[in-house]
């Protein structure tokens, strides 16, 4: 394994160097002594899977939180970051995962935020300010759009805006490209070269090799909270791509192989006289200030097939699945489970008929975080027998299920009884899964299933996808990740603006066309 | 956009959970009895500044409240409401509802029970009369927290502003009925008519406490069970504690919603109607012992446990009972029970940040 | 015999609204600034009665009705900074805090009075009115309106003067963002604990100024409870105006309203029992929640305690 830090001589200056930085929390270990080196005009990336601890390391960078060993320098002096307005004093501007834009206010008053509070806010300087980065970097913001109206893609460029306005030096993108289309993606690099190009040193997290290998300049790989390997500007300019990956590969998984994420699937012939076992028919949600509506969505699914919805985050598909699953108002069209309508059913009596919705919000709407394991594995079957009899609760029932339960599906939990809070994403992503296969499942609306696992617990959660697909139920797949996507379904639709705007088979250029169809182009 | 709703249940106050070990216990006592005598020093130092030896003040409380034979029965026979009235608020503040309307609902509960029973008595059983005293007061009590409950199911208002708002309501709307409708005309002190002391609920065995005692064990024991072992309490607890999750699960929220109102407020109605037919016999005009208030901090001392709260709302019977006779003997207002009480609250708060500050919860 | 629409019915009446409305909009003024920057200030009664009860016994002590509106305002503050030092940075619930804080001032101030006043019962001197040239002159609505203590007319510009704070300065800025979203706020590089303990101060100095005017100018006594829900009254005023400083001054002026229609009836001869007029101000509020509680806005960080860089 490669672990040369390369520190030559005639390399660009170093800006912030993090020498043996740790960080611990009650029971994991985040980073475990780290030795980054951040150059002047350089893009640096950070590479590594979900949970390889590129997040913490991020946040101390940013002032967010403090070491517990080693130390960080600036400009080859320690400096401890002890807070975001220390960090900003010293260059630093982070661009986080999410928004950090208040969204009642406009552009100008968010990159106004941060002066002294008796002062009247510098508008006048700030559009000048504005005006003159705009016209160097190609950025175009609307100093005078409350944010909330803006796409998530432009939000990005006002948190960029609003690093370069305070005079970073460093500039630090966390999973930028997760709301962008691949076009956007692409905008997104060329603007990061014009920044180096300035002398800028940018870090760029990401957890997808293809974006490492072809917008960074030196790439350190993380693994589990220590950093595997470095990839030098020498190295990257003498390979080719595709041999960046395989080298990246190797240092994050230690063995030669492709990318582990991508799968052979075998491609399925569904007869053309199948009923669907799922129907959608001009299902419309009205809009509100917040959310985006469902304009006249339709499509069907077969037994057996996997359907992926594609589209960038926030344009619908939550309510999508929310409407499927009877937690929306709808205003208009039709859903058809195994030709049962199950239009006026609440979310209670759809569960049953057999429609079943794996949320993305885990903690949020999935479970209950205070209440133990065994009672999230049928906190939507409370009430019914054998678990309750006439309404009172059979304990040595649900703890006897619970721990079947636990056990096909190899749940990691001290006991039935620990509250399900304490469990990590992926033990928690099993219970649900468990959950919403429980008997009489027909159609199952996955959205967002592996975000924000690790890869185990990723591949993991993909098989079971499949199987459900392959014992014949109705699967909707909803994800921001078009690789998952790609190596999964039967058909993709793809959803832009709360409308589906195109369906297309998942055959060799199924890429290129989702992709189009993301921009607004036609397949 | 709606108001935001605040659930009860998501504070550091977390109801108490099923965790074993020794060790645990001894931190809970530590946790529990810790903030209730830091208040008491503290609300002491409140007393010397008055120029009242606050161990004299606790002395005559423990004298008269716990260990002088007439004030135990007292003291037993004022928990009765206080145990309905913690009943109630249990069930409110596990389903992460904040029903301040409880003084109010107490009230016109009172005040029903008052108009009914020396009118029933003429013409039926007095057991019937009674009952049919209870059934009446319970029903104007939840009638009244319908509209907070709507409000809130529906369209999303806080309820705490609208709760408080029917307790202002409450009050003076109990006030004119004592005044003007139920009005007593052959007595020159307004109040309403008195239910005769040999119809009202009776004592226990050969003492002076009243069987409302009873009444209110079985409440509190009746709700600590449903919360816990029907499906209908887990309802309620989900819709508590996470909201989002009770939609998501298919909970009727809505539904629950008024449901829980109408059981907390029905709940605080029966409280002042056991102590109207139980002791008070009447209610006289600007009536009003604010005892829901008093309890809110017993509630949250026991964590939402009913059986936890018995013993807390026994203490704080002892403080209301030997505080009227402290208040004789050494004139201080009764209003301190109620700067005790609250100096509590806040100490139990410090206390549970604490706690949930030194012991970290880890990931598995 | 006089009536209902008499002269001195209507007078008295608009003389009395506007003088009941001064604590309600000072209080409402107050926590508008606390809910915009995401705390539920629901302790705001205990800083009003702590506040006129300082505010009467500084008055009496004193002689002078201006420590005694300095010292109220200062007893509201000190009640906030216990507010701010639980909540705002220790993160305790507000709501709990809250209530533990306003049924305890309520009891203590009732202690106290106790043992100063219950005995004589004191009544501080009618306070001074300060008439505003030319528009006191007109009949009836002159001295009804535009004769009133400074301290009224000190409140009314308080509007203004908020409104300039929340649309023209960087603080504005500031406080919006911690109520909407106030992890934005940390990394613009601001502590969102020292915005909010500001907003929540100036809360505690209004709701205690609002108070100390109850006590001494409104009744010229302090008697236990005497604020009677005007706390809670002001949290509806802010919670139905939502974010808007000149929608808390008509609010105030409906409920002033209502609340003086109590002694208007008095002085006009009409006999209606305290009580049901006493419900009046409460009926009003139930009605407004009723057609307007479905709109009233509040910020999306309200009541959640801030911790940076929790998930």
């Amino acid at each position: 394994m490669t672990n040369a830090s390369s520190s030559q001589a005639g390399g660009k200056p170093e800006i912030v160097t993090l020498e043996r930085v740790t960080k611990r929390f009650p029971g994991i270990v985040a980073n475990n002594a780290v030795d980054l080196s951040i150059r002047a005009g350089e893009v640096h990336v950070l590479l590594g899977e979900n949970g390889a601890g590129k997040s913490t390391l991020i946040g101390m960078l940013s002032g967010l939180q403090q070491p517990s060993e080693g130390r960080i320098l600036v400009d080859g002096v320690p400096t401890p970051i002890t807070s975001p307005r220390q960090a900003l004093a010293l260059g630093i501007g982070t661009v986080f995962q999410h928004m950090m834009l208040v969204p009642t206010l406009t552009v100008a008053e968010n990159l106004l935020l941060g002066g002294p509070w008796w002062q009247r806010p510098k508008s006048e300087e700030l559009e000048a300010r504005v005006a003159e980065i705009s016209r160097t970097l190609g950025i175009t913001v609307n100093l005078h759009a409350k944010v909330s109206d803006l796409s998530l893609g432009e939000q990005q460029q006002v948190e960029i805006l609003r690093a370069l306005l305070r005079n970073s030096r460093l500039l630090i993108l966390d999973e930028s490209t997760s709301m962008l289309t691949p076009k956007g993606i692409d905008d997104l690099g060329a603007l990061m070269r014009r920044l180096v190009e300035q002398g800028l040193a940018i870090v760029f997290i990401t957890h997808k090799l293809k974006e490492a290998a072809a917008f960074g300049d030196r790439i350190s790989v993380l693994k589990l909270g220590r950093k595997v390997g470095e990839i030098s500007p020498q190295r990257l300019r003498a390979r080719s791509e595709n041999e960046i990956i395989v080298e990246i590969v190797e240092l994050m998984f230690g063995r030669k192989e492709n990318d582990p994420e991508e799968q052979d699937r075998v491609a399925r012939a569904f007869p053309v006289e199948t009923t669907p076992l799922l129907e959608v028919r001009d299902l419309a949600v009205p809009a509100t200030a917040t959310a985006p509506g469902l304009a006249s969505i339709s499509f069907d699914i077969r037994p057996g097939e996997l359907l992926g919805i594609a589209g960038i985050d926030g344009n619908g598909q939550k309510q999508l699945a929310e409407a499927l699953a009877g937690q929306l108002a709808t205003s208009g069209g039709m859903v058809r489970l195994a030709g049962e309508s199950l239009n006026g059913l609440g979310v209670g009596e759809r569960r049953e008929k057999g429609l079943r919705y794996l949320t993305d919000d885990r903690l949020g709407e999935g479970t209950v975080g205070t209440f133990p394991v065994s009672i999230n594995f049928f906190l939507k079957q409370i009430g019914t027998s054998p678990f309750w009899r006439k309404g009172v609760e059979q304990r040595q029932e649900i703890d006897r299920r619970a721990g079947e339960l636990v056990r096909e599906y190899d749940v990691r939990t001290p006991s039935i009884k620990t509250p399900i809070g304490r469990l990590s994403g992926g033990n928690i992503q099993k219970i649900l899964i468990a959950r919403e296969l429980a008997e009489g499942v027909k159609a199952v609306v996955f959205n967002k299933p592996t975000y924000g696992l690790d890869l185990a617990n990723t591949l993991a959660t993909r098989q079971r996808v499949r199987e459900v697909a392959a014992r014949g139920m109705a699967v909707l797949l909803i994800s921001t990740d078009l690789e998952e996507l790609l190596s999964m379904c039967d058909r993709i639709a793809v959803m832009s603006g709360g409308a589906l705007v195109g369906t297309v088979e998942n055959s060799g250029d199924a890429r290129t066309k989702v992709g189009r169809l993301m921009i607004g182009l036609a397949a | 956009m709606s108001v935001e709703t605040t659930p009860a249940s998501a504070t550091a106050l977390e109801p108490s959970l099923p965790e074993g070990g020794r060790g645990d216990l001894v931190r809970r006592l530590v946790m529990t009895l810790g903030p209730i005598l830091a208040a008491l020093v503290i609300a002491g130092c409140i007393l010397l500044a008055v120029g009242v030896n606050p161990l004299t003040y606790y002395g005559f409380v423990i004298e008269r409240g716990l260990l002088s034979p007439l004030g135990v029965q007292q003291t037993l026979t004022r928990m009765a409401p206080l145990l309905f009235l913690a009943a109630g608020l249990i069930v409110a503040f596990r389903a992460g509802m904040w029903n301040l309307g409880g003084d109010g609902q107490f009230l016109l509960g009172a005040v029903s029970a008052a108009a009914a029973g020396p009118f029933l008595v003429q013409f039926l059983p007095v057991w019937l009369a009674l009952v049919c005293a209870f059934l009446l007061a319970t029903a104007v009590a939840m009638l009244w927290s319908l509209l907070p409950a709507l409000l809130r199911a529906y369209q999303g208002v806080n309820e705490i502003i609208t709760t408080l708002m029917m307790t202002f309501l409450g009050t003076s709307l109990a006030n004119v009925l004592v005044k003007l409708a139920f009005l007593d005309p052959s007595t020159t002190v307004p109040q309403t008519r008195t239910l005769p002391v040999e119809d009202r609920l009776p004592r226990l065995f050969d003492t002076t406490i009243s069987s409302g005692l009873v009444l209110g064990l079985v409440a509190i024991v009746a709700v600590h069970l449903m919360m816990t072992r029907t499906a209908f309490g887990l309802k309620l607890q989900v819709v508590g504690a996470n909201p989002r999750a009770a939609v998501h699960s298919g909970l009727g929220v809505p539904t629950l919603t008024i449901a829980v109102f109408a059981i907390s407020a029905g709940l605080a109605g029966l409280a002042g109607a056991v102590d109207i037919l139980g002791v008070q016999g009447n209610v006289r005009a600007d009536w009003n012992p604010a005892y829901a208030m008093a309890v809110i901090p017993m509630v949250f001392l026991a964590r939402m446990n009913g059986f936890a709260a018995i013993g807390f709302v026994f203490l704080l019977s002892v403080l209301s009972i030997g505080g009227e006779s402290a208040a004789r003997r050494l004139g201080v207002p009764h209003h301190f029970t109620l700067v005790l009480v609250s100096i509590v609250l806040i100490m139990l708060a410090v206390a549970e940040y604490i706690d949930h500050h030194f012991i970290k919860t880890r990931r598995v | 015999m006089t009536g209902l629409f008499s002269e001195v019915f209507l007078a008295a009446l608009l003389f009395g609204a506007v003088t009941a409305a001064v604590p309600l909009l000072l209080a409402g003024l107050g926590e508008q600034m606390s809910e915009k920057a995401g705390v539920l200030n629901i302790g705001i009664e205990g800083m009003m009665i702590f506040g006129a009860y300082l505010g009467f016994v500084g008055a009496y002590y004193s002689g002078s009705l201006w420590l005694g509106f300095l010292v109220g305002a200062l007893g509201g503050m000190a009640v906030a900074a216990v507010m701010a030092l639980l909540c705002v940075r220790l993160g305790l619930n507000q709501i709990v805090i809250g209530i533990a804080l306003t049924l305890g001032l309520e009891g203590l101030t009732a202690l106290l009075h106790h043992f100063q006043f219950s005995r004589s019962y004191p009544r501080l001197p009618a306070a001074d009115k300060t008439p505003i040239p030319l528009l006191a002159d007109i009949p009836v609505l002159g001295p009804a309106l535009f004769q009133h203590h400074l301290v009224v007319y000190f409140a009314v510009a308080l509007v203004f003067v908020m409104i300039c704070i929340y649309r023209r300065t960087q603080l504005g800025l500031n406080l919006q963002a911690a109520g909407d979203k106030p992890a934005a706020l940390d990394v613009a590089g601001i502590d969102v604990i020292r915005t909010r303990t500001i907003a929540v101060l100036t809360t505690g100095a209004l709701a205690g100024l609002g108070g100390a005017y109850l006590a001494n100018v409104g009744a010229g006594i302090f008697i236990p409870f005497i604020t009677n829900g005007a706390g809670f009254l002001g949290i509806v005023l802010a919670m139905l105006a939502r974010g808007r400083p000149l929608w808390v001054l008509f609010g105030a002026l409906l409920f002033g309203v209502c609340l003086s229609l109590t002694t208007a009836m008095q002085v006009a001869g009409i006999n209606m029992p305290t009580d049901v007029i006493q419900m009046l101000p409460f009926l009003a509020v139930m009605i407004m929640l009723v057609l307007f509680g479905r709109k009233a806005s509040l910020p999306a960080a309200l009541g959640l305690p801030y911790e940076r860089g929790a998930r």
